[in-house]
């Protein structure tokens, strides 16, 4: 068996316990970069769902948004020494004002027709984006450190836990958390909820609905940015990092079903998990076991885990 | 109505008209131009038969460009077999794999329709660049042009022309059948109002994905056929950008147009010839703008908004 976790920097030789005959650091490290990347899959999948819940739109331009946020994160530091907590902030107001303005000067144009000119126009905006920051930075990654309170690791006894690591883990699940509690427990989520099933009727009651529009995809974009910060110490930072990484959320949220806040969390994480296993025991099948299990969903299950038929 | 009948009677000599300058245009034009312009015309036609006239959009057309290139690359040029050999295996492959796509993309509609498509390709992509015999991220290079039927050497660039614009007819005249005859009526009756039609007892499910094979097919002849041209199949044609490129060509052409997608290919291709020199990266952006121009300002595209033009100078 090789030694594959060697590469994200834990000591593996220290640890000498195996689980079905796999060294168990390997299987933890591996296990723990599943969970990370579910932990973004989900921050991103719930994202993608609030904003198609009311906008009913799929937005494309999702995964250049959380590039964005690492950019923004990474200009900050390096340009004017904003440091990372700041910028955990900073981006997602950034980059979700950028969406509130798209939504208000061109997004608005397009809910009268197919749904798919917002898919189109989304991807478009996409391309411009990539475009953009591929122009300036190349497609080399700029790499960003991690921040010094984080830094370092703990041994767990079976493996080495970086803590950057388990910050993300948590970090991405509080603000998952946090959304689901907004949109179902307060005020607030009640409008947005009711605004998803019947927009007039919630109109007619005397709720600015545009306002809820332009602020829910606003919010959905500073998810993202949000992810992109988080993000930027693990992966490099880089124009292209979000184009790859959004094909896999669309398979998670066919899979998933956007009918469901709780619902778009638990497939985001479960399957960043189900990832980390294939890439322990059948490393060649780790970037297309999404799409397999998406297709086995389609076959069984056509809504989706979640979805209302 | 009138002007419907008015386009119906112009239709045959534009056509006729079209097949002559097509017929002296590599006299007159870089001959490796117009080639690139006609694969690329044949696949948004096929894009075009689906998304324009059964109004399903496929985010994931470029797996089959891509993989009946690669398909034809490697019977022309390790099996050995002469080229129309190599353009028909490669648009049959297509149309099984889009015969896969399609069984499990109908399954859902509208935006999901498009992501699973997407997601799907992008599964293809994956296998392409694992499976050794592609050649990875170097795709596949030197694939002879060899000779037609055993006897014309393709090497030349004008016998070459000739046999795209022949495949092209042949793939325009399928797409211009299947529009115009009852099943075709059927797709338009779909797009429009898919419960209608479901009460009306027709098998929708069947016809769409009928739709999406005949597409499949045909944009994997184009994709075969372009192989030939540069003798290389290579990862971008099967990359998601291509996917988009294609939505591109047919939303900028005219959606649901006759004509629509060749000008759109044409423009496009232009576009991307003259601005590669003296721009450089900032293609993408300039793409992306004419996206979302074409979104917001533009969505009845060039034929589209032409067809209009003539409508309206008809009526006064």
């Amino acid at each position: 068996m090789s030694h594959r976790g060697a590469a994200s920097g834990a000591p593996v030789r220290e640890f000498h316990m195996e689980i079905f005959g796999v060294p168990s650091a390997l299987l933890g490290s591996q296990l723990l970069v599943g969970l990370i990347n579910g932990s973004f899959y989900a921050i991103l999948s719930l994202g993608l769902a609030i904003i198609f819940g009311l906008l009913n739109i799929i937005n494309f331009a999702h995964g250049a948004q959380y590039m964005m946020g690492a950019f923004v994160a990474w200009i900050a530091l390096t340009k004017f020494g904003i440091n990372y907590w700041v910028s955990l902030l900073l981006a997602p107001i950034v980059v979700g004002a950028l969406g509130v303005v798209i939504e208000r000067t061109m997004l608005r144009r397009l809910y009268k027709l197919d749904h798919l000119y917002g898919l189109l126009l989304t991807f478009g905006l996409a391309l411009i984006f990539e475009g953009i920051f591929r122009d300036q930075y190349g497609i080399s990654g700029q790499s960003y450190e991690v921040p010094e309170l984080l830094q370092g690791g703990v041994n767990l006894g079976f493996m080495f836990l970086p803590i950057y690591r388990a910050w993300i883990v948590v970090a991405a699940l509080t603000v998952c958390f946090g959304t689901w509690f907004m949109i179902e427990k307060t005020k607030l989520g009640s409008y947005l909820r009711a605004g998803t099933e019947n927009p007039q009727m919630v109109q007619a009651l005397g709720i600015n609905v545009p306002l809820l529009i332009t602020f829910t995809y606003g919010y959905g974009v500073a998810l993202a940015a949000f992810a992109g910060v988080l993000a930027a110490p693990v992966y490099q930072v880089n124009p292209l990092m979000g184009s790859n990484l959004i094909i896999v959320v669309f398979a998670v949220v066919v899979i998933g079903g956007m009918g469901s806040i709780m619902g778009s969390i638990v497939t985001g994480l479960g399957l960043g998990l189900i990832e980390g296993l294939t890439r322990v025991f059948y490393p060649e099948g780790s970037a297309v076991v999404v799409f397999i299990i998406m297709v086995i969903v389609l076959l069984v299950r056509p809504a989706g885990l979640f979805g209302k038929t | 109505m009138n002007n419907n009948s008015m386009f119906a009677r112009a239709t045959p000599y534009l056509f006729g008209a079209l097949f002559v300058i097509g017929l002296i245009a590599p006299f007159a034009v870089y001959p490796t131009f117009l080639m690139k312009i006609l694969c690329f015309g044949l696949f948004a036609c096929a894009f075009n038969l689906l998304l324009g006239f059964a109004g399903l959009l496929s985010f994931g057309h470029a797996a089959f460009l891509g993989t009946a290139g690669y398909v034809c690359g490697m019977l022309v040029r390790d099996v050995g077999v002469t080229p129309e050999i190599g353009i028909i295996g490669g648009t049959v492959v297509a149309g099984l794999l889009g015969w896969v796509f399609g069984v499990l993309a109908i399954r859902r509609t509208g935006i999901y329709f498009a992501m699973i498509t997407l997601a799907l390709s992008q599964m293809v992509y994956f296998l392409v660049l694992q499976v050794k015999a592609t050649g990875g991220e170097d795709g596949l290079q030197g694939v002879p042009r060899g000779n037609l039927f055993g006897i014309i050497d393709l090497s030349n660039n004008i016998s070459m022309y000739y046999l795209v614009f022949a495949v092209f007819c042949i793939g325009f005249f399928i797409i211009y059948r299947t529009i115009n005859s009852p099943f075709g009526e059927i797709l338009k009756a779909i797009r429009e109002n898919e419960p209608r039609a479901i009460s009306l007892g027709y098998d929708v499910a069947k016809f769409k994905l009928l739709a999406f094979i005949i597409s499949a097919s045909l944009a994997g002849m184009a994709g075969a056929t372009k192989t030939l041209v540069f003798q290389l199949a290579s990862l971008t044609d099967v990359h998601w950008h291509m996917s988009g490129e294609v939505v591109l060509m047919t939303l900028l052409g005219g959606l649901g147009t006759v004509l629509g997608p060749l000008i759109g290919a044409a423009t496009v291709v232009s576009l991307q010839t003259q601005l590669a020199d003296s721009v450089g990266s900032w293609v993408t952006v300039i793409m992306g703008v004419i996206f979302v121009l074409c979104v917001l300002l533009f969505r009845r595209g060039i034929v589209g908004e032409l067809q209009a033009l003539i409508q309206r100078a008809g009526i006064r």
